[in-house]
């Protein structure tokens, strides 16, 4: 293979990995504040989800990072003590302003939890419900195609297309997190936010869950809150590190994990912590 | 830097750190001592040097198994990582630099045969204190973690392989004098060759602390100045 020393591989394969700045923003915080009655949970948070990345959010426990997270699609808003300052937008919209219907912005920003939670119904129910209060689907063909298409993204059809019917409580629990991430996508988010969507799960489904998620970020925009460093390295672009309510840092993953600049960054992700 | 909070994962890395120093002092004593065996036609330091090798083989055979060993363990990230990478690299080269060493060390017993004159080693033993030099600022900039030094030594390289190269010729010029010199002057050739391979895992070293230290490459390249590929003997010259 010819080699050029300033360039490279001549096919490129030495050469930078493109930076993921070139990804144009899709939720942008702007000094985002949030309290939980007296107490402040999250202090002057500035930070950026880019389209079609997968972006990290890692730090200890209480940091924050989940409390952001729901900011996102104000799953806060349920906390009545809950309170956010700042600006929050999605396309450079306020998604905090009054105009803005709450269950239409959930369905624009879906969520998958950490303990898979289906609906105590069919699997096929739990797919078509948010199709259908949406009003997504015309006809009973339409539906059962978008149910179809949903399970197919989520990587679950074919462990369950001869069983719709039955209860998707009766799912292992790696299927049952990808049914849930088939319910999230059944709506056509255009982000989706994930809460440790694997700790409930054995290494086989992570990687399983795992490799759906660089599936669905060719798609979607992903925000991600693990506890695990090895997750956060794997499957995002951008890495975000959060500490006592506030963003200590956030860069490109490879970097986060080879050459951070922060120092508490740098002793979180190497188990140095407190 | 603080502690990890998993004493295991921590002594691991300190067991890598101290192996690499031993292996570094090692490596120096080694080469030193083959070049006094040579200049001094101490067989029996020579002898030495050569079983002392074992040691490096050894220590290297050690860092190997502990880094997999945290690597498999511990998934080693950020500085962590770029420290169990350094241990591997430089360890590779630690060891080259003992066998190195140690190839001079055999070679004492021929060109002891040979009876050489002081002259003869004198090049010799000047290449080896610049290149001892040069070793032991790498291994205190690892001790050290400091990297203001590296790039200055590395780029003293160059001054190595000029010095080698004039070595070359002047050992031409001696088998040119004298056909009875061959022998001796080969073998000095090839001592002088190690040696000039050893700074340049010195460099390799240099560039592995940079990295280790700062999470980035050392800037730029340098130019190669080891110029004795093209020395060659023209009809006429030596006579």
């Amino acid at each position: 293979m010819k080699v050029d020393t300033q360039q490279g591989f001549a096919d490129g394969t030495a050469t930078a990995v493109a930076g993921s700045n070139e990804f144009p923003v899709k939720m942008d915080g702007k000094n985002v504040n949030v309290f939980y009655g007296d107490k402040q949970a999250i202090f002057d948070v500035n930070l950026e989800i880019r389209e079609r990345q997968v972006t990290a959010l890692i730090g200890p426990s209480g940091c924050g990072k989940s409390t952001y997270l729901r900011c996102l699609n104000r799953m806060n808003d349920t906390i009545e003590s809950c309170r956010v300052t700042g600006l929050i937008t999605m396309d450079g919209e306020d998604i905090y302003d009054p105009s803005i219907d709450v269950v239409e912005l959930r369905a624009r920003v879906g969520m998958v939890f950490q303990k898979p939670n289906p609906f105590p119904k069919s699997i096929f129910e739990n797919v078509s419900y948010g199709p259908r209060i949406h009003g997504l689907a015309r006809s009973k063909a339409d539906l059962e195609a978008l149910v179809e298409q949903s399970l197919r993204g989520a990587g679950l059809w074919d462990e369950v297309k001869d069983r719709l019917q039955e209860p998707g409580t009766g799912l292992s629990g790696g299927q049952q997190q990808r049914l849930c991430i088939a319910r999230a996508i059944a709506v056509s988010p255009e982000v989706i936010l994930m809460d440790e969507p694997c700790s409930a799960l054995d290494p086989i489904a992570t990687a399983i869950v795992e490799e759906l998620i660089d599936e669905l970020r060719q798609n979607y925009t992903i925000a991600i809150v693990t506890h695990s460093m090895q997750q956060a390295a794997r499957v995002s672009q951008r890495t975000a590190m959060f500490h006592l309510g506030e963003l200590v840092e956030v860069d490109d993953t490879e970097t986060m994990f080879t050459n951070p600049s922060e120092k508490r960054t740098q002793d979180y992700i190497t188990g140095r912590f407190g | 830097m603080s502690q990890h909070t998993v004493t295991a994962f921590e002594e691991d890395m300190s067991f890598l750190a101290h192996k690499i120093a031993e292996m570094g002092g090692h490596a120096e004593r080694m080469m030193e001592q083959s070049v006094r065996a040579l200049v001094e036609n101490d067989l029996q330091l020579a002898r030495r040097v050569v079983t002392d090798d074992l040691v490096l083989d050894e220590a290297l055979r050690l860092i190997d198994d502990k880094s997999v060993l945290v690597i498999a363990q511990r998934q080693p990230v950020a500085s962590d990582l770029r420290e169990v990478f350094a241990a591997i690299r430089i360890s590779t080269d630690l060891e080259r630099i003992g066998d190195l060493a140690k190839n001079i060390a055999k070679r004492v017993e021929a060109i002891n045969e040979g009876k050489h004159g002081v002259r003869l080693v004198r090049g010799i033993e000047h290449l080896c204190e610049l290149t001892l030099a040069q070793l032991k600022e790498v291994l205190d900039a690892y001790g050290t973690l400091s990297t203001d030094k590296l790039s200055m030594i590395r780029d003293r390289d160059d001054e190595i392989d000029a010095m080698y190269t004039s070595l070359f010729r002047e050992l031409l010029t001696y088998m040119m004098e004298d056909p009875r010199n061959i022998t001796t002057c080969t073998h000095l050739l090839f001592c002088a060759k190690n040696i000039e391979r050893i700074g340049d895992h010195a460099t390799n070293i240099a560039e592995a602390v940079y990295y280790m230290v700062e999470g980035d490459r050392m800037p730029p390249y340098r130019p190669k100045d080891d110029k004795s590929h093209k020395i060659s003997v023209e009809a006429g010259e030596g006579q």
